[in-house]
């Protein structure tokens, strides 16, 4: 029996910890500084919108961890000391491993702007992030959030909700336009404006100003112009928050360096989710991932390696998915925002403007490449399978209902999208009926 | 987290801006419960002019505060601020609502003539409601027919406001169309009008009552705990009223022994539990913005599979006991006498406190579900069925699951559908009414109500796909 040591109860490091667990008698500990208990950090947003409580995000009640037998040891680790298998916290005590695994996620970005460690200017990606945005963002008349992305966007729709006007700064001439294509960007775009945010593209953030206490009083733009705010919410980007394993003689780049068993350079450490940093990436994978499913998919692929055999992180075929307000996303495979030159591209869009669906496909073969379905649901175990099985663009068409995941009676448009394939691409392709038959055997991988 | 201000908006805690069209549904709706509280108080209104202002007061004030609420945002998921709302969080506004409702249910089951029920006539709560009562069968109004008339505008006024609450999402708005429709028709209007067509609860010309059935199609045994009483076969077969009496009676036995299993099998318990049901019909409606004060927890669900099958057991041994004192005429099984020791513990510990005062006073508390979880036979019934033998499942959509927790927060029968969707798992499980609000909250697209074939239904895959790192032995 080994000792395992996992630092970082976020999903990375509970899934390394729970699928141990399954496959062994190991001594398994979990250190977190941030919370007691693991609990969804991308559910934070519906804490502040008070959809859910704290309680609520957690997935395990309490008692599951004693009774699983996971360690849970709250503590702030300052030191990593590989040679004698020691860690020392942040009160002077120490703790022995036998197997150490570095899951300690990310801190959001910070460029180097003027004022950005004021009071009231913060990111959101911890916990003690969501508790400063609660007592920051009282009795206040507005809010700038800055940065075109996923959390900027929750940002400002946690905002709204307490009734916060809000200016969103998007240097992007569209949201989020370097993944999401014009079409969909622009979708987002008309989305942010009729919940009535003040949505500037192609503006970036210059300055942020301070009042005499040393709290944010407004932002300067690009452009110069001055905007009274506040709060201000930094939301470009995360980065690997690695900063204690300085002169630790783990390798770091930009996060912590490992090889596709999650292997650091020295022995018995590995680190997985979003502060691990490939050497050779997946694919078309980025070396950092930092997404809640690739956190898993280490977490799951680690534990093997750990406990029975050496185990490569093997991520299947790409998915993912976000709400952007009220409009649902997910994507399964690769969307690139530009067609890339081998790639053929499909996109129909609903007259209401909040539903769409986009396909790219090779050229030579016709097999699907990916799929972005906006405000309306897909079926994963579909498109996994259809990718495995090289099905064409023509193939995935005929059997669109059979990925239909909406819930009972919606309205169906696989008809309007093929019928639009079909005049775009002169093909003649009608859709099948939707099969149990053949959404068993999708689901039987 | 610390909260916000309190607010008393059951819909939206922070409504953007209360407009005057807004205040003015507002202040009809508060026009017509004054109406109410001050006829109960006994205060000289005429009741001709007191229930029309009360009732419509109600509908179209709380109808005109809906409209103006969620037509003036964009379609979607509207929970913003419920864990904030003193109403919705079990703050003092909740209590408030409980103690009062509760109070409610105990005068109605057992002090009738505080809320003016009086043999001597009517006064009062109950006599503002004689005009309609005349109207619809010519005699006075009973508190049960004051019940019935509050509990259909509750479900139809605040299934209004549940149809513009989730306009975007066609399964709850088909679902809630039915529901109102179920009570207004099968529960209200069709008894009514039977029992003024001289076919229910009549009095024959030399003055002798005829008795009284169950007239509410859907209302079926084992919910209706009382249909094999001896009084309710009897006005069944009841002369005057045939030929009503036995089709209602045929129809009330082939409801439960037939129907209902053949319906639970092919779309789940769903179609009575959140469809068709009175007491569904008001948690979805009246209840919706209590949903999420369920109990999730393990604890719970161990106590709700002991308490809704020994409340099952419970109701089929009184049944059965009740069945052999009919047809064997008398009044005791195996010396027991089988209306103390079986019908009256029974209905006055279940059928009234249960169901009642704990199922519905409750609400703000525990729930909008406290019933049909842990005490409904029939809801116990059809879902061992579900449980076993049904094409019914909420289907997980393989990995997407960001296990947020909106699914089963919002559950009101409290399954942790978390639980099951972040294992890539289909949610099987008997206590789920299939009301598609998992699904409708769910932010990633995870979770799917489908009937479908029964192989596999169950099944926990080895592994989640996405990941082909881990490769499961053949």
């Amino acid at each position: 029996m080994q000792h395992i040591v996992i630092i970082g109860n976020g999903i990375s490091g509970i899934t390394t910890a729970r699928h141990i667990r399954k496959k062994s008698d190991h001594r398994i500990t979990v250190i977190s500084a941030e919370t007691d208990h693991f609990y969804s950090r991308t559910a934070l947003m519906y804490i502040y919108m008070g959809h859910m409580k704290f309680e609520h995000t957690k997935p395990y009640e309490d008692w599951f961890w004693s009774n699983n037998r996971i360690e849970l040891k709250r503590g702030y680790v300052e030191k990593v000391d590989t040679n004698n298998k020691s860690l020392t916290f942040a009160d002077g005590t120490n703790m022995q491993y036998d197997k150490l695994v570095l899951a300690t996620g990310s801190k959001s970005n910070k460029f180097g702007w003027p004022g950005q460690d004021l009071k009231a200017v913060q990111g959101l990606y911890n916990y003690q992030d969501l508790q400063n945005m609660e007592e920051y963002t009282k009795d206040i008349s507005r809010a700038v959030v800055v940065g075109g992305g996923l959390i900027g966007i929750e940002m400002a729709e946690m905002l709204l909700s307490r009734n916060i006007p809000v200016t969103f700064l998007v240097r992007e001439g569209s949201f989020w336009n370097n993944v999401l294509p014009d079409e969909e960007s622009e979708m987002v775009n008309r989305h942010i404006r009729e919940h009535h945010v003040d949505l500037r593209l192609g503006t970036e953030l210059k300055e942020i100003l301070a009042d005499e206490e040393g709290r944010a009083r407004a932002v300067i733009t690009g452009e110069g112009e001055e905007i009274p705010c506040q709060f201000v919410g930094l939301t470009a980007g995360v980065s690997p928050n690695i900063g204690f394993l300085e002169g630790s003689g783990i390798e770091i780049n930009r996060g912590i360096m490992v090889d596709p068993y999650l292997e650091t350079n020295i022995k018995d450490v590995y680190a997985a989710g979003d502060c691990a940093e490939f050497r050779e990436p997946n694919g078309e994978r980025r070396p950092i991932e930092q997404v809640w499913y690739t956190g898993r998919m280490m977490g799951e692929a680690l534990a093997e390696t750990i406990c029975n055999k050496q185990t490569k992180y093997n991520p299947g075929h790409w998915f993912n998915s976000a709400k952007f307000f009220d409009i649902e996303y997910q994507t399964y495979g690769w969307v690139w925002a530009k067609a890339k030159e081998k790639e053929n591209d499909f996109y129909w869009e609903h007259e209401g403007g909040k539903i769409c669906l986009r396909l790219r496909w090779d050229k030579d073969s016709g097999r699907l490449l990916g799929v972005n379905n906006f405000g309306f649901r897909l079926r994963h175990h579909a498109f996994d399978k259809w990718f495995k099985e090289g099905r064409t663009v023509q193939f995935v068409l005929e059997h669109l209902k059979d990925a239909n995941f909406d819930p009972e009676f919606y309205k169906a448009y696989e008809q309007q999208i093929v019928d639009k394939f079909n005049a775009e691409n002169g093909t003649s392709i009608s859709p099948k009926k939707k099969s149990w038959k053949r959404i068993l055997e999708l689901v039987s991988n | 987290m610390s909260s916000v201000d309190p607010s008393l908006s059951i819909a939206n805690p922070q409504p953007k801006n209360t407009d005057s069209i807004q205040k003015l549904g507002l202040a009809l709706a508060g026009l017509g419960i004054l109406v109410l509280f001050l006829s109960w108080g006994n205060a000289k209104i005429p009741a001709s002019i007191g229930l029309p202002v009360a009732l419509l007061g109600i509908l179209i004030g709380t109808t005109i505060y809906s409209v103006r609420l969620y037509l003036n945002q964009p379609e979607g998921i509207k929970n913003n601020g419920v864990w904030f709302n003193s109403l919705t969080n079990r703050g003092v506004l909740g209590w408030v609502a409980g103690i009062v409702l509760t109070g409610f249910y105990v005068l109605l089951y057992w002090f009738p003539e505080y809320i003016g029920f009086k043999a001597s006539g009517n006064e009062g709560f109950v006599a503002l409601f004689d005009p309609l009562s005349m109207f619809f069968k010519g005699k006075p109004a009973s508190q049960w027919f004051l019940y019935g008339t509050l509990y259909t505008l509750c479900i139809t006024a605040l299934g209004i406001k549940f149809l513009l609450k989730y306009r975007h999402n066609r399964y709850q708005f088909i679902r809630t169309l039915v529901v109102i429709a179920s009570q207004l028709f099968l529960a209200y209007l069709i008894p009514e009008i039977l029992a003024g067509l001289n076919y229910n609860d009549a009095t024959n010309a030399s003055g002798e009552y005829l008795g009284y059935f169950n007239t509410d199609l859907k209302n079926t045994w084992p919910l209706d705990y009382d249909f094999f009483y001896d009084w309710q076969l009897e006005a069944f077969q009841q002369e005057a009223y045939q030929p009503v009496g036995i089709l209602y009676l045929i129809i009330g036995i082939a409801m439960f022994l037939v129907v209902t299993p053949v319906i639970t099998y092919y779309v789940g318990k769903r179609w009575y539990c959140s469809w068709i049901c009175g007491c569904g019909g008001l948690a979805e409606t009246a209840g919706d913005p209590f949903r999420h004060l369920s109990s999730k927890k393990l604890s719970a669900w161990k106590l709700e599979r002991w308490l809704i099958h020994g409340v099952m057991v419970f109701v089929f041994i009184m049944t059965a006991a009740t069945i052999y004192g009919y047809f064997w005429n008398t009044g005791e099984v195996f010396g027991l006498n089988i209306y103390k020791n079986f019908q009256q513990p029974y209905g006055f510990l279940i059928g009234a406190t249960f169901s009642g005062v704990i199922g519905v006073g409750f609400y703000p508390m525990l729930g909008n579900r406290v019933w049909c979880r842990f005490g409904c036979p029939m809801a116990g019934y059809m879902g061992i069925i579900q449980r076993f033998k049904s094409r019914f499942r909420i289907t997980t959509n393989g990995g997407q699951c960001i296990s947020c927790g909106n699914c089963s927060t919002y559950c009101e029968q409290g399954i942790d559908v978390r639980a099951y969707a972040q294992k890539g798992q289909n949610i099987v499980r008997a206590s789920c009414v299939g009301c598609g609000i998992c699904s409708a909250v769910c932010p990633r697209g995870v979770l799917k109500l489908e009937n479908g074939p029964e192989a596999g239904r169950t099944d926990l895959p080895p592994i989640i796909i996405g990941n082909e790192s881990i490769k499961v032995a053949e």
